[in-house]
């Protein structure tokens, strides 16, 4: 059947918009992945750990981090075989094997029960639990299968109690004792018969122990009993009747022994038997036999129960220590192990609690430095050939990285401190040196000729499949790109990375290895349990000409605690080399840290720190620096985004100081201006700015019909957005006509609003990002039921009159003015929104070296890819249908919906779990622009918004055009010499 | 055999010489010829002939002059078939619409020099061709312009202008947490 002549044009049409958006989108063929990119994958730091059982004969071990993630890890190489990361929001609190074959883990507070296929990792069942509240739950596995045929888990919320198949999830009983204010803390079962007593406390001191009949629920006795003091709520199972708690003061420890109905203590003041405690006293997990494990600020003390008259102290160890859980090994033994620091080694101590005094194992076992303290051990063991036991212990150390040790060896470790990114700042490689060894050269040229045959092979396809992968690999690690100097493009770059654990690690763009890392002293956990945090990093100096001969470095700040008041920290690094140039302790907080366009002498980049009290301090703390700044202090201001107030704040800075007078590095600030929003009309959801090392090529915007159109470039434009109180929930927990979102342009030295616009029956979370002089934001129309994207433009009217030729031949126009924001340009905004199909993670977008180049919105969608989304899509001056002119200047017809392309996702099939954030990095290419998206993974990759532009590709084949060359230049000779014969031979004739 | 050939021809002495024998006295020229016959035309039919001639060359001069017009329609048509969007052709076209009339310019006395005489007035035809030729080159120009590549907007002297410096500079945003 013959198409009617206006379905056929439409069919044509289509066919021309699809040609029209695949030349739009940038794709790598498959042959290209891991060419320019690379993914590495991490789990985070490990807080439990559960290995496979012997029987089951695989040597794997589940993993539960504080990413939230659970994976299975090989064993011998520390490879994932599985992994899955959860939300954040659905926090996993515990990991259990049951029956074998599943992972149990408790999530949300005890509220979902999940399990999961071991050997593949699939999940199995989902239990949701009705729990009371958000109490600390615990899971139990019961172990014997003998009583029990249906391996039931018990979950304990609460003042709930449940047990539940582990086959099929199905809940086989639910109790909720009702005792006031009941916290269950402990669950023993019984070896002989199927009772699990259950011990919990109510109120602060009340201690409540019942005995419950594991098949049924029901209660078969219970006892209560009030001791004189408190509890902390920390309790152990000493030995299978005996608890020992601690109490309230945290210095004495309760030993508590229930049989049947009754239930008699004993207080001992923990000074009595272990020297010199102090701190904060902490009982470690699980141990038996009687045997338990305290940890004071200096110490970790092994405790034997001697009935309930007292402990004794076994053994001690200086801290950094750390003890493993009881391992059972035989019937009745049970095997521990002790990780301790000697000197720059660490110490691997295994023993059995039958018999202390004698050690399995002590092996002295070599660490890099750079991985701090040991926090945790898992100890496993295996039979060798000769029947005896073998040990070996996954340690998690200080910087979140894990080790697996065995034989006095370590056998593999993970760099697992690269899931917890919390800054990213890309530095240069040092410049080429010259002299290059004659032996490089004649390899590189042999390997370099190989290469060009195999490719030759696949061009001609008759490469074999060996072969094939042969040039597959031999792309990935092409030498050129791996290289530790600086290339022409700008490709080759250090990302220097800050992790949680306050370790920065320098990593190469080529292929992502670790180039150095420092786990900073001055952000490691003190011995008085002080949590230092890390919070950002800069650039501190970049040598040019006059300190060419120095090495750049970088600047890394800190909080000495875990409060937002605790004083600062700031470390100055070598960027090449890693080493801590210099490390300083501030005596004020850090609320903001400020880096200045200004630099000294010594090209340090000047930093203003504001404390929490609205002080600016100046760094560096030069004489030099001082001046610097104080030509320009009445030029800068800075802005405080209040989200508790619900207000903006500009401030001025003034030469005195009141928080140390004497100070001449320390400036005060005066308010200028606030705009603070209703409190119940609106909340401040997110502040953007632009980012600072952006470079906007110009400031005109040539529209169709030659006009032109001036952009408001002002660095101080921030963008706000802020949602009814009612709306700054979740998605739907608002109706449409009580949910608004408002979004403000706000210039932030003189606090004028440039710009206001409301969005009606639109909700956060906004995401936001902004360029030049556009404000791309999301969020979610409730009306539509869909996510949206926004866009605002901003043009200064001010300079629009200047559109005489003669004038700007002759130079008189005031476009090269300098800008000040009290003028009060007139601007004019131009706006627009569209669908958009996903939620977003994170928003980004695509920095050039010049700003020629057109830009890319880098937008982490929900299924933790990056989609670059050219920001043509998003241009607000689309329309239904573009004139001719607008149709030559780029603009694309209207459409409600931003396309998604397939081929434009950057990640192409990868996946960035737990994505977070984006950073775009300039090459010194202009078309080009480093990605860098980090999550629990890592992922780079180079991207060209233009395509290529001003380079030939990686597949251009160098060879061929030298052959062609070649040939015609032989060509040439063999013809000339030709005709010179022929001429000759005609003369003759 | 090839070398015995070249050898052959090495070098040959050509005897008779030919060039001579045309004048040569030894043959007479035939009855009726006079060789001094145009010399002795009378003075009057050599000045109408130097009139016609002159006359002759003044058409022809007009006719040169007017030549240019043939190839501006010529150059028009091509420009209207062109389009107005920048590509090979047309930028082909437009370089060779402003190529021709300039070289034609700078050669206007080269071309005007068979008819140069001092009864013809090559001015008026020299006057016509260069202004055709001009005509021709601001249809060039012209068409550069359609084509957007002469900088007469604002746009063209704005389009690369740096952004302003700032004098202000303003820091900050939410607090670290």
């Amino acid at each position: 059947m013959a198409l009617p002549p206006r379905q056929l044009l439409l069919v044509l049409l289509g066919f021309l918009v699809a040609v029209s958006l695949a030349t739009l989108a940038a794709a790598v063929y498959a042959d290209q992945v891991g060419l320019a990119d690379w993914h590495q994958k991490y789990i985070g730091k490990v807080k439990q750990a559960v290995y496979h059982t012997q029987k089951s004969g695989r040597r794997r071990v589940v993993v539960l981090t504080e990413e939230n993630v659970i994976a299975s890890l090989d064993l011998r190489s520390g490879d994932i075989f599985w992994r899955h990361v959860i939300e954040k929001n659905n926090p996993i609190d515990q990991l259990s094997l049951s029956a074998g074959k599943y992972v149990v883990t408790l999530s949300s507070g005890g509220s979902i029960l999940r399990a999961w296929n071991l050997p593949d990792g699939q999940m199995v069942w989902e239990t949701n639990i009705q729990t009371s509240s958000a109490s600390k739950s615990l899971l139990h596995v019961l172990s014997n299968s003998k009583v029990v045929q249906d391996n039931l888990v018990l979950v304990l919320a609460g003042q709930w109690i449940y047990a539940i198949s582990s086959i099929d999830g199905l809940i086989s009983w639910g109790k909720e004792f009702t005792l006031d204010g009941l916290e269950i803390k402990q669950v023993v079962q019984s070896p002989e018969n199927d009772i699990v007593y259950v011990v919990g406390i109510a109120g602060s001191s009340k201690l409540a122990v019942y005995q419950l009949n594991a098949k049924t629920g029901e209660i078969v006795k219970d006892a209560q009993e009030s001791l004189p003091d408190g509890l902390c709520g920390e309790m152990l199972l000493g030995s299978s009747n005996v608890l020992v708690a601690l109490d309230e003061t945290r210095s004495a420890l309760f030993i508590v022994e229930f049989k049947g109905e009754s239930i008699s203590y004993n207080k001992v003041q923990i000074s009595e038997f272990v020297q010199d405690f102090s701190g904060m006293v902490k009982l470690l997990p699980l141990m038996s036999n009687g045997i338990i494990a305290l940890q004071s600020s200096s110490t970790v003390s092994l405790l034997k129960l001697k009935g309930m008259n007292g402990l004794e102290v076994i053994h001690s160890f200086d801290r950094p220590a750390s003890v493993s859980d009881a391992l059972t090994i035989t019937e009745k033994d049970e095997a521990f192990a002790i990780v301790q620091h000697v000197g720059s080694q660490i110490e691997f101590i295994v023993k059995v609690t039958s018999d202390l005094t004698n050690e399995i194992i002590r092996e002295k076992v070599d660490i890099d430095q750079h991985r701090g303290s040991v926090e945790k051990v898992f100890l496993n063991n295996y039979v060798r050939t000769d029947k005896s036991h073998g040990f070996r212990a996954l340690v998690v150390m200080e910087d979140h990285s894990l080790l697996l040790i065995q034989q006095g060896a370590v056998v593999w470790s993970r760099e697992d401190g690269l899931a917890s990114i919390v800054d990213v700042m890309a530095s240069e490689l040092p410049v080429e040196k010259d002299g290059v060894s004659v032996a490089d050269v004649e390899h590189n040229l042999f390997e370099w000729l190989k290469g060009h045959v195999l490719k030759l092979k696949g061009t001609l396809m008759l490469a074999s499949v060996d072969e094939l992968a042969a040039i597959q690999a031999l792309r990935v690690r092409s030498s050129e790109k791996n290289k530790m100097t600086r290339d022409h493009n700008g490709f080759r770059k250090l990302l220097i990375v800050l992790t949680k654990a306050g370790k920065v690690i320098a990593l190469h763009t080529g292929d992502g290895r670790i180039i150095w890392s420092n786990l900073l002293p001055s952000l490691r956990a003190s011995k008085s349990g002080e949590m230092p945090s890390a919070l950002r990093i800069y650039q501190w100096q970049v040598p040019h000409h006059r300190v060419m001969r120095e090495n750049p470095s970088i600047l890394v700040v800190g909080r000495s605690g875990a409060s937002s008041v605790a004083p600062g920290v700031l470390c100055i690094l070598d960027s090449y080399s890693g080493e801590e140039l210099n490390s300083q302790r501030f005596d004020h907080s850090v609320a903001q840290i400020i880096p200045l366009i200004l630099k000294d002498s010594s090209e340090q980049r000047l930093h203003l720190i504001v404390d929490s009290n609205s002080n600016a301090h100046l760094y560096p703390r030069s004489p030099d620096a001082l001046n610097s700044f104080m030509t320009e202090m009445s030029n800068q201001y800075f802005y405080s985004v209040d989200i508790q107030k619900n207000a903006i704040r500009g401030y001025s800075l003034q030469k005195s100081c009141d928080f140390d007078s004497g100070d001449t590095y320390c400036f005060s600030t005066r308010l200028l201006w606030s705009i603070i929003f209703p409190s119940d009309a609106e909340r401040i959801s997110v502040s953007e700015t632009r980012k600072m090392n952006e470079v906007v090529h110009t400031q005109a915007k040539i529209i169709a019909d030659q006009d032109v159109m001036y952009k408001y470039l002002s660095k101080s434009l921030i963008f706000v957005a802020t949602v009814s109180p009612k709306a700054a929930g979740e998605i739907g927990s608002a109706a449409p006509e009580e949910a608004s979102l408002m979004a403000y342009l706000i210039d932030a030295v003189s606090g004028r609003i440039l710009h206001r616009m409301t969005h009606h029956g639109a909700q956060g979370p906004v995401h936001s990002v902004v360029s030049e002089n556009w404000v791309v934001y999301h969020y979610f129309n409730l009306r539509a039921h869909r996510f949206e994207i926004a866009v605002i433009e901003i043009y200064d009217q001010s300079r629009a009159d200047n559109k005489d030729v003669l004038k700007l031949i002759l130079g008189k126009h005031n476009l090269s003015a300098p800008m000040t924001s009290y003028s009060r340009p007139e601007v004019m905004v131009k706006s627009q929104s569209y669908f958009f199909t996903h939620s977003v993670k994170a928003m980004a977008v695509t920095q050039t070296a010049k700003g020629i180049t057109s830009k890319q919105l880098l937008i982490g969608t929900i299924g933790d890819q990056v989609l670059a989304l050219d920001k043509r899509f998003l241009d607000p001056r689309r329309s239904v249908n573009p004139t001719q002119q607008e149709k030559e200047e780029g603009i694309i017809p209207l459409t409600d919906y931003l396309p998604i392309i397939p081929q434009s996702y950057v990640t192409h099939s990868l996946q960035v779990e737990a994505l977070r954030g984006i950073v775009s990095i300039p090459a010194k290419l202009e078309s080009t622009t480093l990605v860098f998206t980090y999550g629990v993974d890592l992922f780079y990759t180079r991207l060209a918004p233009s395509r290529t532009y001003d380079s030939l590709t990686d597949e251009f084949s160098y060879a061929l055009l030298l052959i062609t060359i070649v040939a015609l230049v032989a060509a040439l000779f063999v013809t000339w010499i030709w005709s010179e014969k022929k001429e000759l031979r005609d003369k003759w004739r | 055999m090839e070398k015995g050939k070249g050898l052959a021809r090495r070098w040959a002495v050509e005897l008779h010489d030919v060039s001579s024998s045309s004048s040569s006295p030894a043959f007479p020229d035939p009855p009726g010829f006079t060789r001094s016959a145009p010399e002795a035309d009378d003075a009057a039919s050599a000045r109408q002939r130097k009139e016609t001639e002159a006359a002759w060359k003044g058409q022809k001069a007009w006719e040169v002059a007017q030549a240019p017009f043939k190839n501006l329609m010529m150059m028009g048509f091509m420009m209207w078939m062109a389009g107005s969007t920048v590509h090979l052709f047309s930028i082909g076209i437009v370089f060779s619409a402003l190529w021709q009339p300039f070289n034609a310019l700078r050669s206007v006395g080269k071309v005007f020099e068979p008819f140069k005489d001092p009864r013809v007035d090559t001015l008026a035809p020299k006057l016509l061709f260069t202004a055709l030729n001009l005509a021709a080159m601001g249809l060039g120009v012209w068409k550069l312009n359609t084509l957007g590549l002469l900088p007469t907007n604002a746009s063209d002297w704005v389009s690369s202008l740096s952004p302003a410096r700032e004098v202000e500079y303003a820091g900050g945003g939410i607090p670290l947490m």
